[in-house]
């Protein structure tokens, strides 16, 4: 399962399905930087509002794509993390610490911009 | 007193993703809450990820259960692989033995309501794991 990845002016938007398999996040890590690099994104947003599940691979694939990202000079934001995944996450320990999140696509875009203009 | 029993078997990474699917399925048809779901899906998610780091291969079964009036969910993770040592040390949180993926037991122990562990270094390892409807 191929995950889209739209441009949105100097933004990149990842749109993750419910069943990734650990195949698909990897090929999601790879594709993303490709098209940060090509494109010479400002920030990307990881929209995971489909995900249902959010175990130890999956959060370790998002810091290490958050931080990627970050060394490429471009900001990453996770939106959407649905409350029962957030709740499972903090029982099985898992953190993202040094990645910033909102709550949904709009705060996400939102965060971007003010970040940007920050940067600019 | 049992409904039917499913079975997985963990050889690949997809067959993570269709245990876990199939434990949340279970879950919703049997009563329990969407975060119940969503924490027995997250922990057959971990013990899979364990069967496959650790075993290479093994099962995941999945049975809705009754007991003392409540009905719930039990999951049983079991592998023929090398087995662990030192289950105390592996249900300390942080242990890992493959780097930072895999036997999240600790977290697997707070998801879920009840948990037993048996392993036979050499022989394998068996999880079992039980979450209670609320």
């Amino acid at each position: 399962m191929e995950v889209p990845i739209l441009k949105q002016g100097e933004f990149l938007i990842a749109m993750f399905q419910a069943a990734l398999s650990d195949a698909d996040l990897e090929n999601l890590r790879r594709g993303l930087l490709q098209q940060v690099v090509r494109f010479r994104s400002r920030g990307v947003i990881v929209d995971v509002t489909a995900m249902d599940v959010m175990d130890s691979f999956a959060s370790r694939t998002l810091r290490e794509i958050a931080h990627m990202i970050r060394l490429r000079g471009a900001e990453t934001v996770i939106v959407g993390i649905q409350p029962e995944v957030a709740f499972a996450m903090v029982q099985l320990g898992l953190t993202l610490e040094g990645v910033s999140t909102a709550l949904d696509l709009e705060e996400g875009l939102a965060y971007l911009i003010e970040k940007s203009k920050i940067a600019d | 007193m049992s409904a039917a029993e499913i079975r997985v078997p963990i050889e690949s990474d997809q067959d993570i993703v269709s245990a876990r699917q199939a434990g949340r399925t279970l879950a919703i048809e049997f009563g329990l809450s969407g975060v119940d779901a969503t924490f027995i899906a997250t922990a057959i998610s971990e013990l899979a990820r364990n069967i496959l780091a650790y075993a290479r291969k093994g099962e995941i079964m999945l049975r809705a259960i009754h007991g003392s009036g409540r009905r719930g969910i039990l999951v049983v993770a079991s592998d023929r692989g090398p087995g662990i040592r030192d289950i105390q040390q592996a249900l300390r949180d942080g242990f890992s033995t493959s780097g930072s993926l895999g036997l999240g037991l600790p977290g697997v122990r707070r998801l879920m309501d009840e948990f037993e562990i048996e392993s036979r270094p050499g022989r394998g390892t068996t999880v079992s794991v039980k979450k209670w409807k609320q």
